[in-house]
């Protein structure tokens, strides 16, 4: 079942074919990766503190037949290509230490579980921190080289490698203790209309989800996926790149990558997605 | 001249004779059109993989041109049919003059 609706008069006739109650519904289909990772992207409930959704879907269930195929074999997936350089990147020893991830770290796979909880409170500094952040903290206290940009290719491959080593696993980022502010600044944000087309996040992804925007469907905005291959791009996109993406769309000024606002939108859009599998690097539109 | 070029193809390893096996290649590549231009208003040169050919024990399997309005790492699947165990041979040619090549075995049953 893969319905497209046009229009009012078609979505009556496909309900009654069909007997189903929403408008434009996710995919029925299972996400299997390499045919060996079982993705949960569906929940019947998602949960009790996300006041706006019943059930959970991945974004994957928005997208056509053949970008949720490419996403379930590497071979096919071009964010694997980005998970790829990262690897090189890995061993290779940059800064005034001489070392490499893998100095320390070893190989990447000791990373799983990682994205699964990001992002996370790091209690020696203080804040709430985003993968991007414990990166560039490495780098720059350990490695004794340069922070990466936000959005530069080097550091979305970096994260599209530590989040492939975790896919399958559930998201389950902290919401209570230290990050309790910072989730609430979230939540204030994602119901909160920005711009000229005084739109917020749950305009869109809560209340719309399923429906098209102009020739895509809405998904329910959950980032579980990232960073993803977006087609229209032909590259890897990190979360805070959506972010402005969709704050723009609302023809707003938007916030900067690695901002505070978009660190708590992150930690809030983030615990949305409780339950729903890492399947970073995805591939979407 | 490209950099970080890197060619992937994969193949089953093994198959019945006379089966139809599909193989996909993919190439990573920036496949630059040449009608772009940089920041300064400079045109920015073509840079494509203009060719793709895949042979099997020395007979052509496929034949492709590769033109600017492809885009960045171009993936290409096909299907061959396989009579004896041999040998693939995948060939990307670059604008540049390089060649990009690779190999993959299959054993037939």
């Amino acid at each position: 079942m893969n319905m497209r609706l046009l229009a009012g008069g078609c979505a009556l006739a496909a309900l009654t074919l069909t007997g189903l109650s929403a408008t434009a519904d996710p995919a029925d289909d299972t996400l299997v990766v390499n045919g060996e990772i079982n993705m949960i992207t569906h929940t019947e409930k998602a949960p009790d503190y996300i006041e706006g959704l019943s059930e959970q879907y991945s974004g994957w269930h928005f997208r056509e037949d053949d970008t949720r195929v490419m996403q379930a074999d590497d071979f096919d997936n071009p964010g694997m290509l980005g998970v790829e350089a990262a690897m090189g990147v890995w061993d290779t020893a940059d800064g005034t230490e001489g070392k490499a991830c893998a100095s320390c770290h070893e190989g990447a796979e000791s990373m799983a579980g990682v994205r699964a909880v990001m992002p996370k409170f790091n209690e020696e500094k203080g804040e709430m921190y985003t993968m991007e952040m414990y990166i560039n903290q490495c780098r720059t206290e350990r490695m004794g080289a340069e922070a990466w940009d936000w959005d530069s290719a080097d550091m979305v491959n970096m994260t599209a490698l530590i989040s492939s080593v975790s896919r399958g696993m559930p998201m389950n980022v902290a919401i209570d203790g230290p990050a309790a502010p910072y989730w609430e600044q979230g939540k204030e944000m994602y119901y909160t209309r920005y711009g000229q087309l005084e739109l917020s996040c749950s305009n869109c992804h809560e209340d719309n989800y399923g429906n098209y925007i102009r020739a895509d469907h809405l998904s329910q905005g959950q980032i579980n996926g990232f960073p993803v291959y977006r087609l229209k791009d032909a590259k890897l996109s990190s979360i805070h790149n959506r972010f402005k993406g969709c704050i723009r769309d609302t023809r707003a000024e938007t916030f900067k990558p690695g901002s505070p606002e978009f660190i708590a939108l992150e930690l809030y859009v983030a615990s949305r997605g409780n339950g729903l599998s890492v399947e970073g690097p995805s591939v979407r539109n | 001249m490209a950099k970080d070029v890197k060619p992937r193809v994969k193949v089953p390893s093994s198959a019945a004779a006379g089966e139809v096996v599909t193989i996909k290649t993919l190439i990573s590549h920036p496949m630059e059109s040449g009608q772009r231009k940089d920041s300064d208003g400079n045109l920015i040169p073509r840079s494509i993989i203009n060719r793709f050919t895949c042979d099997f024990n020395g007979q052509n399997v496929v034949d492709v041109t590769l033109e600017p309005a492809i885009s960045t790492n171009p993936y290409i699947e096909f299907s061959a049919k396989v009579d004896a165990t041999g040998e693939f041979k995948f060939t990307w040619y670059d604008d540049d003059g390089s060649v990009y090549e690779d190999t993959k075995p299959i054993e037939v049953a």
